[in-house]
């Protein structure tokens, strides 16, 4: 494939349109700058976050009370989750990387509806500050956890309206960006782009946003109906008025655990992209990865009442959803495989991106191991609700998609910004990162099968070994998350100028300018190969 | 020439369709949630919903099913007028349409008064003193038909904008996504009242 030099455009950072200033950002309909919108509000509503999550880690440094109240810390689990979930982690990958790259990589020169995109931000904007509101006006912050569990969600007397109607315009965003992506998919490959051809990361999006679409109207549902259930005392899943708690849980997780895979698949997509560049080699199993991603997609759906393994449900039921998340291991496990088989073998170079690539899989298969202790009828009686749950879901959502995140933006960096960042610093941050990480949410996992419950402001003094390690490490990491953010921020401000392939990689982003061109490419590349192959590569034609 | 938007003017109308018909699938699984909690409770109390349906006027709801099939009719006719390029038949055929709509939402409303007249409304005492199922059933009347109600204003205002572009031209025989996607839309909303008639009306 041959594509024309752009040197004649300015880059999308420089470019003048119609409006000036702040406002050629905040009505720019061009995908990288929203892709850039996104990343600044994903950067601050994290570090809000974390903050809040470092307040409660401080909590339970000893048992009793350290630094707060328990409603303070029933406010503060429920902010985090809300926040972290449906503010960072949903959007996260596929708002900021995938808006910015879906395009470039298909060859197109934007999505296929921008101004619904645009659109999308805002409510996303709205969705989260009144997310983050909730916490501070009125009736004092939601303290429901992320889960809005009925019938306490119904009679707390918090802001449980402000954080559910959050939620609710938060998912109609995520909707939305996710139609924008099929149809892009759809119909903006570049010509000679079959379906075939096109790189992994647009194929996991194209999955990851299938789920968006399809689940997550079930959630907004949901949510009205508790709203309802709040203003208009109707009682769907009120006992007293003869509705069903376990409804709710049930129509909440049919949402919910695929929004685990609208996390997880563009992360694996993003490290699908980084393996193939940083090992010089084309990826293994291009077929197997593909479909691994749609049955991840398609199979998660069913998998839902594996959170509810104590909530009152027929043997078969529990059986049956069981068997399913030992199916949903399967492609996911498949996945692990050819990352690994695709650096076998391959001339290595062990950049900060790869780096966390590897760290993705290490974390990932401990979060998924662990998730088929939890997936499992018997061991799950034990664990359910326990610190084990916890570290559970923080090694596939923070070391899934988390360490994702930080390979995502130390391998587009400098395409986004143009700048290169300092190694050394993010290798430094990357050891930071890492190792605060498994301080903090490792020993979580044994306080668990130890008996320590979640969410719980307080415990039982043998357990404090364990809260210790957990709160040292989190300061490591809240240390290693500055170091990395301070490194990409003064690279991308005062770096060497990058060129536009610095890892030689090979799909189309690399070809052209760092930073792109407004327009991305000058002319559409036409495509006339399969994606992923290196130069040495002719076998794999 | 503003080289801003260059790339945001040209959608074309496949893709324009593809965005729409995508965007139904959501409205589908957005009331299938409603169906769902309709189907558990139906199972759960059937007796009561019998007896509770039975409080519905079916004659009301079956005049306002025949206004929305019909008005699924004149807006596909004006799909097919504009397409023909006869722009006056279009613009009347759609305000025909908006006719039947604001007509189904007055029956709508004289249907809700008239409950609350009986004290039948969420969280009334005269709910509160009726059997579990016939509360639920009350609720999900409430919560579906007047869901869908917000979905026929929607509605209304999209072929209002309909009317405005036939008229200055912008919706015209070659560009009419816009119109085409709007009744898609209608024919959503005809389609969820198809199934909420029989489920809420007719199950004595």
């Amino acid at each position: 494939m041959s594509i024309s030099g752009s040197e004649t455009q300015v880059s999308y950072l420089d470019y003048q349109g119609k409006h000036k200033g702040i406002w050629s950002w905040l009505l720019s309909t061009d995908h990288k700058r929203i892709g850039l919108l996104y990343l600044y509000a994903i950067i601050v509503f994290f570090f809000v976050a974390a903050f809040l999550g470092l307040l409660m880690r401080i909590e339970l440094i000893a048992p009793g009370r350290t630094i707060m109240e328990p409603q303070t810390y029933n406010g503060l689990f429920t902010i985090h989750g809300i926040i972290m979930i449906f503010v960072i982690v949903i959007p996260g990958l596929a708002a900021v990387f995938g808006n910015f790259f879906l395009p470039i990589l298909i060859g197109a020169r934007d999505v296929a509806f921008p101004k619904l995109n645009l659109f999308s931000w805002y409510l996303y904007m709205i969705g989260a500050i009144l997310g983050v509101l909730s916490q501070f006006i009125g009736g004092g912050a939601p303290d429901t956890g992320w889960t809005f569990y009925v019938p306490y969600s119904v009679e707390s007397s918090t802001n449980v309206i402000y954080a559910l109607t959050a939620a609710f315009i938060l998912g109609f965003s995520s909707i939305l960006t996710g139609l924008n992506f099929i149809v892009t998919i759809h119909r903006m490959r570049a010509p000679g782009m079959g379906w075939m051809r096109m790189p992994l990361f647009p194929w996991a999006l194209y999955a990851t946003a299938w789920i968006q679409v399809l689940a997550t109207p079930i959630v907004g549902i949901t949510l009205l109906m508790v709203i309802a259930e709040r203003v208009l005392n109707i009682g769907f899943f009120d006992p007293a008025l003869g509705g069903d708690p376990v409804l709710f849980q049930h129509l909440f997780w049919i949402y919910s655990h695929p929004a685990v895979y609208i996390m997880i698949l563009p992360a694996m997509g993003i490290v699908t992209e980084i393996f193939p560049t940083f090992s010089q080699k084309p990826v293994f199993g291009y077929g197997a990865i593909v479909l691994s991603s749609l049955a991840i997609a398609f199979v998660g759906y069913f998998v839902w009442g594996h959170h509810m393994f104590t909530s009152g449900m027929s043997y078969n039921a529990r059986w049956f959803f069981s068997f399913l998340t030992f199916i949903v291991a399967v492609p996911s496990a498949i996945k692990v495989f050819n990352w690994i088989s695709t650096m076998y073998g391959g001339s290595i170079d062990l950049k900060p991106p790869l780096l966390y690539a590897i760290s993705f899989i290490f974390l990932f298969m401990i979060g998924g191991f662990t998730g088929l202790v939890l997936g499992s009828l018997a061991t799950n009686v034990h664990t359910h609700d326990t610190a084990f749950v916890v570290a559970h879901f923080h090694y596939i959502i923070f070391g899934g998609m988390g360490f994702a995140f930080f390979a995502a933006i130390h391998y587009w960096a400098p395409k986004m910004f143009g700048r290169m960042y300092n190694f050394r610093v993010a290798n430094i941050a990357w050891v930071l990162n890492f190792t605060g990480f498994n301080l903090l949410y490792f020993p979580l996992f044994i306080v668990g099968l130890q008996g320590m419950p979640r969410r719980s402001y307080d415990y039982l003094p043998q357990f404090q070994s364990g809260h210790v390690l957990s709160t040292v490490g989190a300061f490591i990491l809240i240390a290693g998350l500055l170091l990395m953010v301070y490194n990409l921020v003064r690279g991308a401000r005062k770096g060497e100028v990058a060129p536009a392939n610095p890892w030689k990689g090979v799909t189309l982003e690399w070809k052209i300018p760092s930073p792109p061109p407004h327009e991305n490419f000058d002319d559409i590349p036409v495509i006339t190969s399969k994606p992923y192959l290196f130069g040495n590569n002719s076998d794999n034609k | 020439m503003s080289v801003h938007n260059t790339h945001a003017e040209h959608i074309d109308s496949e893709t324009g369709k593809l965005g729409m018909w995508i965007f139904l699938f959501t409205e589908l699984f957005l009331f299938g949630g409603l169906f769902l909690v309709y189907a558990v409770f139906r199972a759960k109390y059937s007796a009561e919903f019998h007896i509770a349906a039975g409080e519905l006027n079916a004659f009301i709801g079956t005049m306002n099913t025949v206004f929305l099939l019909v008005s699924s009719m004149t807006v596909a006719m004006s799909l097919t007028a504009i397409q023909k390029g006869d722009r006056k038949l279009a613009m009347f055929l759609v305000l025909v349409t908006i006719l039947l709509a604001a007509l189904f939402m007055v029956n709508k409303y004289f249907e809700w008064t008239h409950k609350f007249e009986y004290g039948i409304y969420p969280g009334s005492e005269v709910l509160k003193n009726m059997s579990h199922g016939e509360l639920l059933f009350f609720g999900l009347y409430y919560m579906m038909t007047g869901l869908h109600a917000l979905h026929v204003l929607v509605g209304m205002v999209l072929l209002s904008i309909n009317v405005v572009r036939i008229k200055s031209g912008s919706v015209n025989s070659n560009h009419y996504l816009m119109l085409e996607n709007s009744a898609l839309y209608w024919h959503l909303v005809d389609l969820i009242w198809i199934f909420l008639f029989p489920l809420l009306y007719l199950i004595t």
